[in-house]
């Protein structure tokens, strides 16, 4: 077994195993040492990662495809997954659990890697339960907190239904087609109602990995309730995995065009919902969680053109890539305020913490797209590949909806730089949260500079 | 050199928002910035040449054929050197009791390099970027520093301006799609105008392109997001708002679909014409119906806008003879500039006169000539260059929009001459009810203008006389005909 295909996944695994070990072992006011070694740990698969960035082949007897969406996929969970380790030292300082937390984060991080790479349907409904399970416990992991119960509750119904129905439509597809293998079923997917249900079925189960309709509504319910590390997680990592495993499951079926235009609907009524969601939150949690779900609809205008235009790949990573880099940034500047998060404490804080603040707006103008973010670059390329494919509609929703976005935004930045300060000092995180704040803002601000270098790496076909 | 014009009020900005300074200083550096660009571009202009000029490129993502490309023809020359000027002006604006200064000249210099950049570049997508990055600018400017209901009115307009410039990149990217190889370089689109063909996609883009062109122009109906900008706007946030923003519109509106799709435009330039005149008549009566000065000023803006697009759409109609269409684009293009300056001016004086009564409602007003004399003088300077006085840069342009529209669509011409008496009317009536008849008693002690007011609205007056008795040498700097000739040539 070419068991070194696997080596950052496995590297994952064990860095969880050490990091339980440790917890067990360490005090609980020690527990910070887990996060470093669970960053430590993904620094060393990122470094395994990238060290096999070049490569294309399936592995594992087809059911693991190593190409560049793998690669790339790979490089951004573990980068994520270590940002939102490095939230969770100070977050979590009176947690009993605390050195369990990062275990579980890997885990999880794991189980979306598996997605990711996945060229096999069991491998892919693996991939998907693995992610899903550890996402329930990240969800409820302030036990004490009603909001945080009911988020992890929320997700774990909503995940078990839709986990259910991936794995109907897994065997639909298998005893349909006789294959479970990506190579085999590409390009002779059968052309019947039963295969076409398994499909959407499958299909279905991704929406709800990626937060998208209908699989959306655990998206805000997580945002506001889960621990903020947890939550920056869950927004982000399950969605950059559910991404390229559905562009590799659309890519199988370029002749059924039946699931082309379902992802386009889904793509276009997921980013309006998001939006209309989002417009009168005063939660600003749940506001970036509705924002997430319609982020994951100008995604899925990607997938939506797969196949038709050579940008559709590139366009999805990019998009996803430089969107986990601003939900970071938003995520850590709640996180650096300690959870700071109904809309009228916001109000003034510029004058306070003007740097914290100065991070938010540009995360959310990053969301926007207002040039030269690289938001901005992202939205371009995904609009360049849709209209290059001529599903100019898609785009008019998506511009809509962008004008939309903004005016949401603005309701936290408005108040926020215009209004009047706070009287009291304003407590903060510090430590790594810090550190993660200042370091993901300079990834976003440097990212628009250095977008040739970005852009030419990103692979133009995937596997199979 | 044009590089240098757009990253030095961009620096300026950088080092305001970092560095520490007092308000004299901040104001200093951000106008000091103002005027260094000024000059570079003055320096640009003697260079002279014709054609795009002081050409540089660098590379940013070559695979899409986006690069940070610079160079001006006659028309971005002249606006913006208007737009450098009329930031000098506004900078140097004394501004009393000015709640966190540094931040208000910071963003003022961003602003400046973000509008002399969107004039000098070449590039559609360094293009948008600056078109975006003006947005910003103004929503905290507004947001912040306006009075009333700002935050809402700034809102409105960052929403509203958003909406319309996603539309102009969906125009701009179908646009590089149909070229034969990927580009953004508007050099190579003039050349070779992509999407030629007749059919529903070229004129779906170029709806695109006048709707969102037209919301920052603004064009009736999509106007409604002005009103409330300026009024709720600091006065020389609102005189840049007016002087240089809209210019941004307009000018998109020449540079990409009169100059990049000639034959659609053709085929669309009479609803367009329609729209001009529309907005010159519906700009004029509303205004006329205001008691608000700014609210007043600012629908005249949307009157002498709707002159610019009547211009710009005979330009483009392909009727009529190639000297009537040049004509027209010429008077579209000195309205701009014309505008710029008075409208500036307009939006100043009234920016001091709330500075000296928080108060805007007109009938609250009367007999200001006796202790403001000084302002009473430059208002009705300003005032009588608006409403098109013959001698005043108005006047040039409006002359030479109305003598190429006869020549294409005579009726709407004609309808559109309405508007100039309309306009004469609001503009005598709010002289009237300022400046004279009798003082009311809380205006007593109603300050006339500093020195240095005075100064600053002197050359911008002065400029207004220069163009409108000697208009020469700006009608030679626009060189209308350069812009012209690709369009004409297919009628």
């Amino acid at each position: 077994m070419p068991i070194g295909d696997l080596a950052p996944e496995l590297g994952v695994l064990f860095t969880a195993l050490a990091v339980l070990l440790l917890a067990m072992i360490l005090p609980q006011r020690r527990h910070g040492w887990c996060a470093i070694l669970a960053i430590a740990g993904l620094a060393v698969a990122a470094i395994l990662a990238h060290a096999m960035a070049g490569e294309t082949r399936l592995t594992f007897s087809g059911t693991f495809a190593i190409d560049g969406a793998t690669a790339w996929a790979r490089l951004l969970i573990l980068g994520v997954t270590a940002s939102c380790a490095a939230l969770a030292p100070r977050w979590f300082t009176t947690d009993r659990r605390h050195g369990e937390f990062y275990a579980m984060l890997l885990l999880s991080a794991l189980g979306a890697m598996a997605m990711a790479g996945a060229a096999d349907l069991m491998q892919l409904v693996m991939g998907v339960l693995l992610s899903s399970v550890t996402g329930y416990v990240l969800a409820a992991y302030h036990r004490d907190w009603e909001i945080s119960l009911e988020a992890g509750m929320k997700y774990f119904l909503m995940g078990a239904l839709a986990n259910g129905l991936l794995v109907i439509g897994a065997v639909l597809v298998t005893g349909m087609a006789g294959s479970t293998d990506y190579r085999q079923l590409s390009g002779s997917i059968p052309d019947d109602p039963l295969t076409l249900t398994g499909l959407v079925l499958i299909v279905t189960g991704l929406f709800f990995k990626l937060g998208a309709v209908p699989g959306h509504a655990w998206v805000p319910d997580v945002a506001e309730g889960a621990p903020v590390p947890a939550a920056a997680f869950l927004t982000v990592v399950p969605k950059i995995a559910g991404a390229v495993a559905l562009y590799r499951l659309i890519s199988l079926a370029p002749g059924v065009q039946t699931l082309s235009l379902l992802v386009a609907l889904v793509a276009a009524l997921t980013m309006t919902l998001g939006n209309l969601s989002a417009l009168w939150q005063e939660d600003l949690r749940r506001l970036i969680g509705w924002s997430s779900v319609s982020q994951t609809g100008y995604a899925l205008m990607a997938v939506a053109v797969a196949g038709r235009t050579p940008q559709a790949l590139p366009a999805l990573l990019a998009f996803m890539g430089v969107y986990a880099v601003a939900n970071i940034v938003a995520f850590a500047a709640v996180a650096e305020l300690r959870g700071r998060t109904a809309r009228n404490d916001w109000a003034g804080l510029i004058r306070v913490r003007p740097g914290i603040v100065c991070a938010l707006i540009l995360a959310f103008l990053s969301f926007v797209g207002i040039p030269p973010l690289a938001g901005f670059l992202g939205k371009f390329a995904l609009f360049t590949a849709t209209l290059d494919a001529e599903l100019g509609w898609l785009v008019v929703v998506a511009i809509a909806n962008t004008a939309l976005s903004l005016f949401y935004y603005l309701r936290i930045v408005g108040p926020g730089v215009f209004g009047v300060a706070p009287e009291s000092g304003i407590a903060t995180l510090g430590g790594m949260a810090r550190g993660t704040l200042w370091t993901a803002l300079a990834l976003l601000l440097a990212a628009s500079v250095t977008w040739r270098v970005l852009w030419s790496a990103l692979p133009g076909t995937i596997l199979p | 050199m044009l590089t240098f014009a757009v990253l030095v009020p961009l620096f300026a900005a950088l080092l305001l928002a970092f560095v520490p300074v007092g308000h004299a200083a901040a104001r200093a550096i951000a106008t000091g910035a103002a005027a260094l660009a000024l000059l570079a571009l003055v320096v640009t202009w003697i260079g002279g040449g014709e054609g795009f000029r002081a050409v540089a490129e660098v590379p940013w993502i070559p695979e899409l054929g986006i690069a940070w490309r610079v160079g001006v023809d006659g028309m971005s020359l002249a606006l913006a050197l208007m737009s450098a000027l009329l930031f000098a002006v506004t900078t140097a604006w004394p501004m009393e009791d000015l709640p966190d200064a540094r931040a208000y000249y910071a963003w003022m210099a961003f602003l400046a390099g973000v509008s002399i950049g969107l004039f000098v570049t070449l590039d559609l997508i360094v293009f948008y970027v600056f078109f975006d990055l003006g947005l910003v600018g103004m929503y905290f400017l507004i947001g912040r520093w306006g009075h009333g209901e700002a935050q809402h009115a700034a809102l409105k307009f960052f929403v509203y301006t958003l909406a319309g410039s996603l539309l102009i990149l969906i125009g701009i990217i179908a646009l590089a799609l149909n070229m034969p190889e990927l580009t953004f370089d508007m050099r190579a689109m003039i050349g070779s105008p992509p999407l030629a063909a007749a059919g529903m996609v070229p004129g779906l883009v170029f709806l695109a392109f006048v709707v969102g062109f037209g919301i920052k122009t603004p064009v009736f109906p999509v106007h409604t997001w002005l009103p409330p900008a300026h009024v709720n706007a600091p006065g020389p946030a609102s005189a840049l708002l007016a002087g240089v923003l809209l210019k941004m519109g307009a000018y998109g509106l020449i540079r990409i679909p009169l100059q990049m799709m000639p034959e659609t435009f053709a085929r669309w330039a009479l609803p367009l014409a329609i729209l001009g005149v529309v907005s010159i008549l519906w700009g004029s009566v509303v205004a006329f119906a205001q008691d608000n000065l700014k609210r007043r000023i600012a629908y005249t803006s949307v009157n002498h806008m709707g002159y610019t697009v009547l211009g710009i759409a005979v330009a483009g109609s392909a009727l009529g003879s190639e000297t009537a269409r040049e004509l027209a684009l010429t008077g579209a293009v000195v309205e701009m500039i014309a505008h710029g300056l008075i409208t500036g001016a307009l939006f100043l004086i009234a920016g001091a006169v709330w500075q000296r009564t928080q108060d805007y409602h007109l009938p609250n007003f009367g007999g200001l000539a006796g202790p403001a004399p000084r302002l009473a003088g430059v208002a009705t300077l300003a005032a009588f260059a608006s409403l098109g006085l013959p001698g005043l840069a108005g006047f040039v342009a409006e002359l030479h929009i109305f003598v190429g529209a006869f020549g294409v669509y005579p009726w709407l011409a004609a309808i559109g001459l309405l508007g100039i008496v309309i306009t004469a009317a609001l503009f005598l009536g709010m002289l009237r009810q300022m400046f004279f008849g009798v003082t009311p008693p809380e205006r007593a002690g109603f300050a006339d203008l500093t020195g240095l007011e005075l100064g600053l609205l002197a050359v911008l007056l002065a400029l207004v006389v220069l163009i409108g008795l000697w208009p020469a040498w700006l009608l030679g700097l626009v060189d209308a005909g350069g812009i012209l000739p690709l369009a004409g040539a297919e009628g």
